[in-house]
């Protein structure tokens, strides 16, 4: 394990010289835990009795998911909890952009072959590299997470909103379909890496995966579908399974000389 | 001792029958060849001839399609981690990481090969190949020629007793090619078993004490000096202040004389003993009337043994 250690400092000091990478990894979570933050902010300033909300004028999948808060409570509840999906587009597209660089730059600086005849098992490069691309994505979600937290404690209108937003729906989301988003992240983008031979395009084709999330979004945001804790197990569930798949899969299809023949 | 203990203590690298093919493309066809401790081996043939292939299976960076080879005494397929762990490798291309300092570029290295001592190594290294001054730039501001003597660091960081040089020399202004081939022959006296690949066949001819023709198969293998003896004999060359037809007949009457002919001021004789049918001759030509300014051997380029054997592989 020594080895993949090294591996994952190599990959960080090269990678972290990297403007465009440095910028997203900073840039990304500081912006999804701003957006949910202020959401919570400008519908707090507004809780009023002028403004109550009534728990009788909201929709129906309103009630089905804030249960016994009221009106204006379930209101601040459903908005910032549609954020909560951007939060797990982070250790999706972060791991993305880093596993992108990271293999692709072998490929480019020719390192695959010196680095391939020293005495590293391929396990060790595979689990360095892939290592060295979660991690960082993981641990940003995880500090966006907590700093959204603490901002959460001073903006929730009420101690139910707060609960509801620290409840194990969150927490599975963040602490566990976080870390396998991110695994599934690295294995498919390191498929696709092995394939092409520029950065810009495996990014490209790996953010074609960030898809299904976005839809997500955009489905709890128009109603068409709620994010609820049944349906975060069930993610969690395939995931687990995806997960289990791509890493039998990238096992096959990272033969030491299919890497060396084929990643030129 | 057992066969294998013998053959590890005399030969660096023995070949048998070493066979690589992708897909219906042979690449390297059953080549056996037994290369000693010590000896700078080169590996001479035309682009897609095996030559990096051969390296690469030697590596363990690649598996025979069939055959096998003992690197240092460790067997090619059965004990790949040893190999990798005991031969240096020099690429095709340098492959550095460009955005890391030089200093951080072998160390990392020098933690993949599991060197204990490595600010040691990385120094030594550093020092001897003349970048200890620049070890903290990025690998992106260096020369080519900076570029292929780190690589070369890094191929001796974890002291291999077997190093594989591809093209060391490519691509590099005179002056950076004559540094590198000099310190390639300065580190065959520290033992160590070279094997070169190069299409610079001059750069073979000064380094390398025996060499292989490839073209897939082996198409010769010797010294330089026996390959053109095989293929051309010997020559002897007669710088004449005057050079008259009474002359080539004059050499010509003896038998042991293959051909003489005249060329501008000179006359080429072709021997097979030169060391003792060069004074008879020399008497005889004298007795003639000729003046004579010069004498020695022709000495045929590796160039000339090499295009004449790709000439044969394709006439056959």
């Amino acid at each position: 394990m020594k080895k993949v250690w090294v591996i994952i400092r190599k990959e960080w000091s090269e990678v972290f010289k990297n403007r465009l990478v440095l910028g997203t990894v900073a840039f990304l979570p500081l912006l999804f835990t701003a957006i949910p933050l202020v959401t919570l902010y400008y519908t707090g300033t507004g809780n009023n009795a002028d403004s109550a909300i009534a728990a009788t004028d909201l929709p129906p999948q309103f009630a089905q998911l804030c249960g016994d808060l009221n009106g204006t409570e379930c209101m601040q509840y459903y908005i910032v909890s549609q954020f909560l999906i951007l939060f797990m587009l982070i250790p999706l597209i972060l791991p993305m952009t880093f596993a992108s660089y990271s293999i692709v730059g072998e490929k480019r600086t020719h390192t695959l072959e010196p680095l391939l005849a020293t005495p590293i098992t391929t396990f060790e490069l595979l689990a360095g590299k892939a290592l060295a691309a979660s991690i960082p994505g993981i641990l940003a979600t995880w500090l966006a997470f907590l700093v959204y937290e603490i901002g959460a404690r001073i903006l929730a209108i009420s101690p139910h909103v707060l609960a509801r937003l620290s409840d194990p729906l969150w927490l599975i989301a963040i602490f566990i379909s976080g870390p396998l988003l991110a695994i599934a992240a690295v294995s498919i983008a390191m498929m696709i890496s092995s394939r092409v031979n520029e950065p810009r395009v495996a990014e490209q084709i790996s953010a074609l995966f960030v898809l299904p999330l976005v839809g997500l979004f955009i489905g709890q945001s128009t109603g068409l579908l709620l994010v609820n804790q049944t349906l975060i197990i069930y993610m969690t569930i395939g995931l687990i399974v995806l997960d289990a798949g791509l890493l039998a899969f990238a096992t096959q299809f990272f033969q030491r000389e299919n890497i060396l023949t084929r990643w030129k | 001792m057992t066969d294998n203990t013998q053959v590890s203590s005399q030969y660096a690298i023995r070949l048998q029958d070493l066979t690589k093919s992708f897909g219906e493309t042979l690449a390297v066809d059953h080549l056996s060849v037994s290369i000693k401790r010590g000896e700078i081996f080169g590996l001479l043939g035309p682009n897609g001839a095996g030559k990096t292939t051969t390296i690469r299976m030697l590596s363990a960076l690649i598996a025979p399609t069939s055959g096998t080879a003992w690197i240092d005494g460790n067997q090619l397929g059965k004990q790949d981690q040893e190999i990798r762990r005991n031969v240096g490798i020099l690429t095709e291309s340098p492959g550095l990481y460009e955005s890391l300092s030089a200093e951080r570029n072998l160390a990392f290295f020098a933690q993949m090969y599991e060197i204990e001592n490595i600010s040691e190594s990385v120094e030594k290294y550093l020092r001897m190949l003349g970048l200890w001054d620049r070890r903290f730039e990025a690998v992106g501001t260096f020369s080519k020629g900076m570029r292929q003597k780190l690589a070369i660091a890094r191929a001796l960081l974890h002291e291999p007793n077997v190093l594989f040089l591809d093209e060391p020399t490519s691509n590099l202004d005179p002056e950076a090619a004559r540094l590198i081939r000099e310190f390639i022959a300065s580190i065959k006296h520290d033992g160590r078993t070279i094997m070169l690949c190069t299409h610079n066949l001059d750069e073979a001819d000064r380094l390398c004490d025996r060499v292989a023709v490839l073209k897939s198969h082996l198409l010769a293998l010797d010294t330089p000096t026996a390959l053109r003896r095989k293929l051309f004999g010997r020559s002897v060359v007669f710088h004449l202040h005057k050079t008259l037809p009474k002359y080539r007949e004059t050499v010509k009457k003896y038998q042991f004389v293959k051909s003489a002919e005249i060329v501008d001021n000179k006359l080429l004789v072709k021997l097979d003993k030169p060391e003792e049918q060069n004074p008879i001759l020399i008497r005889s030509l004298v007795q003639a009337g000729a003046e004579i300014q010069f004498v020695g051997e022709l000495r045929r380029r590796l160039e000339d043994v090499y295009l004449q054997l790709i000439d044969m592989e394709k006439s056959q």
